[in-house]
């Protein structure tokens, strides 16, 4: 019993901490049919500035609740910029080219960027962990969990609700549905796809940036942690259908807790029970779990 | 006028060329070489796919798994460099084959991505198997050739030449087989699926005989790399990141010729090495940096700058 509690609550955790990632990578493939590996330096760069501000915030005499701010503060700077220089600087001269090849432009602007960070920050590896030791530990079955990764769940919650709730109840939401449901027929009623573009991209980077931000005070934050996180979020977002935002909810639960059943059950296993699910799925339904049903263009 | 194949011209001619260069090259070019090879054969299966509009996201996972095939055989005994190689080719040819049942169905971005999920399942389970040294992987001793055993330099020359025989016998192979009709059904899939089961073939098994194939060269890619290294290790050989290197040569090399995958090797081997010892904290930045220049100025890869020169002035039909 007492296992299957840690393992839930492990598991929900580590699910949020996916869904923060990969819905940004969703949205941007809904909208606009990319699939970003560059998503993960939006992470990277997200966790550094979120690093370094905090660190620069607790060094003022400012009340100590406020290193919170500094989180959501570092994702909108990054997400906003990196977001902005790609869209507009490289993905905006590609749109009709192969998908393919838009893949491997952002593996590619990924790679510039891992080096780019490396100038910024260089290799030493940052710690931030002053909002992780503000809210302390609590007990939950005799288990001392850190508050901190609990109100993650809390933040990925609301991070969905605000998400779905922008998209089905706003103006804005209307547009865009309209945009990932067709592009073409979008123009030809006057909708801009080009700032929606600009704007879902920009969006989808500050999301990526948030996650990183958020986790930045759990971890040292060191060259090299953006690898796994899109390959982790590229996982999530299959499953759960690209595009679909329950899809990556569904599918950062499912990944979570299996990752954490396995962690406390069979630890050889942890590393690829993620992609056996992720080949699983797409073995079953090969759109995802969540994907919308697509006509058949001949 | 007898037809002749230009291209099986120049291949014969560079393979000659090669090896009477192989006595006389310096070690570090022999090894740079080997190492175009080896991932310019890997880029030849992607080609080959790419023909059929397909693109894999994971084939580091055959690279991978006939690089181990081939080294854990020298763990148990077997050290002739035409029985490891052999087995590794076999090993992921026979992977291929089965994964190729499940993946003939996919298209587009799901067979790119359902790749590199299988990639990442052989990656998981290579780090944490410990016999096989884990995340640090392990050593594969010099091979033998024959009953042959090269001692000193002696071994990279013939494990080059070696190398250099294959490579030309499965290049010419490959270049012959897509003159075939079953190689011209490439473009037909990618063009039209629908209009090619009408006239009688089957698409998908078309893409799995394609499929089988690129496994066949990956494993056999890999098992070079094991020998030519000396070491097998899963972040070099099994990661994501090897896969999405390999899709790089092919965009580099463009798909117009058998030929120019092996150039395109080559390049991005020479600018990985020489960003590594110049900049060793910016060759992430230069190797993304000149993929990202390929994508822009030269869309169909290397190649084109060749027929550029000859003065057509458009894309290669191959």
């Amino acid at each position: 019993m007492q296992e299957l509690i840690v393992i839930l609550i492990d598991g929900l955790v580590f699910s949020s901490y996916l869904f923060m990632v990969s819905v940004g990578l969703t949205v941007i493939f809904g909208v606009m049919k990319i699939l970003n590996v560059a998503h993960g330096s939006f992470y990277a760069f997200g966790a550094y500035m979120s690093a370094t501000l905090i660190g620069a915030y607790y060094n003022t005499d400012l009340p100590e609740f406020g290193g919170f701010l500094a989180i959501f503060v570092a994702a909108i700077i990054v997400g906003v910029f990196l977001g902005i220089v790609l869209e507009r600087g490289l993905l905006r001269f590609l749109y009709h080219r192969d998908e393919h090849i838009i893949v491997l432009a952002t593996f590619a602007m990924f790679l510039v960027l891992e080096d780019v960070l490396l100038m910024i920050w260089g290799t030493d590896p940052y710690y931030a962990y002053e909002p992780m030791a503000l809210l302390g530990a609590v007990d939950i079955v005799e288990l001392t969990f850190d508050v901190y990764s609990l109100t993650l769940i809390g933040l990925a919650v609301i991070v969905g609700l605000g998400l779905w709730l922008g998209l089905t109840k706003t103006k804005w939401g209307k547009l865009l549905l309209a945009v990932i449901f067709d592009r073409e027929i979008s123009q030809a009623m006057g909708i801009n796809v080009t700032v929606v573009f600009t704007v879902t991209f920009v969006v989808g980077a500050i999301m990526g940036a948030l996650g990183g931000a958020y986790i930045a005070p759990t971890i040292s934050v060191s060259p090299g942690i953006g690898v796994e996180v899109i390959i982790l979020s590229f996982a999530v977002v299959v499953i759960g259908g690209m595009g679909s935002i329950p899809g990556a909810m569904i599918g950062s639960l499912l990944v979570g807790i299996s990752r954490a059943a396995a962690v406390h059950k069979f630890p050889e296993i942890e590393l690829f029970v993620i992609y056996a699910i992720m080949a699983l799925v797409l073995a079953i339904r090969p759109e995802g779990l969540f994907a919308p049903a697509k006509a058949r263009k001949i | 006028m007898r037809y002749v194949d230009k291209t099986v011209v120049g291949l014969s001619i560079a393979f000659v060329v090669l090896v009477f260069a192989d006595f006389f090259m310096a070690d570090w070019m022999r090894f740079i070489g080997l190492q175009s090879l080896a991932r310019g054969a890997v880029a030849l299966g992607l080609l080959v796919l790419w023909r059929t509009g397909l693109v894999s996201f994971g084939h580091a996972l055959y690279f991978g798994f006939g690089a181990y095939a081939a080294a854990m055989l020298t763990l148990i005994g077997f050290h002739d460099a035409f029985f490891l190689v052999f087995a590794g080719t076999l090993a992921a040819g026979i992977l291929a084959y089965l994964l190729g049942f499940l993946l003939r169905r996919y298209r587009a971005i799901f067979f790119a991505l359902l790749n590199l999920a299988f990639s990442m399942i052989l990656y998981g389970v290579i780090v944490k198997t410990e016999e096989l040294g884990s995340t640090d992987g392990f050593s594969v001793l010099t091979p033998t050739f024959l009953g042959y055993a090269p001692k000193g330099e002696a071994v990279q020359t013939t494990l080059f030449l070696f190398t250099l025989v294959f490579t030309y016998i499965v290049t010419v192979g490959v270049h012959l087989y897509l003159k075939t009709t079953l190689g011209g059904m490439s473009m037909a899939v990618r063009e039209n699926e629908i209009r090619v089961e009408y006239l009688g073939y089957s698409a998908e098994k078309v893409i799995h005989v394609k499929y089988v194939f690129s496994g066949l060269v990956a494993g056999f890619g890999g098992a070079i790399m094991a020998l030519a290294i000396g070491q097998v290790d899963p972040d070099s050989m099994a990661n994501w990141t090897v896969s999405g290197e390999f899709v790089f040569i092919t965009i580099l090399s463009g798909i117009g010729n058998v030929a120019a995958t092996f150039i395109g090797a080559l390049v991005f081997e020479l600018i990985r090495t020489y960003a590594f010892e110049y900049a060793p904290q910016f060759w992430q930045f230069i190797l993304g940096g000149s993929l990202l220049a390929i994508i822009m100025f030269l869309p169909d890869g290397i190649w084109s700058l060749f027929s550029r020169l000859r003065g057509s002035g458009k894309a290669p039909t191959p």
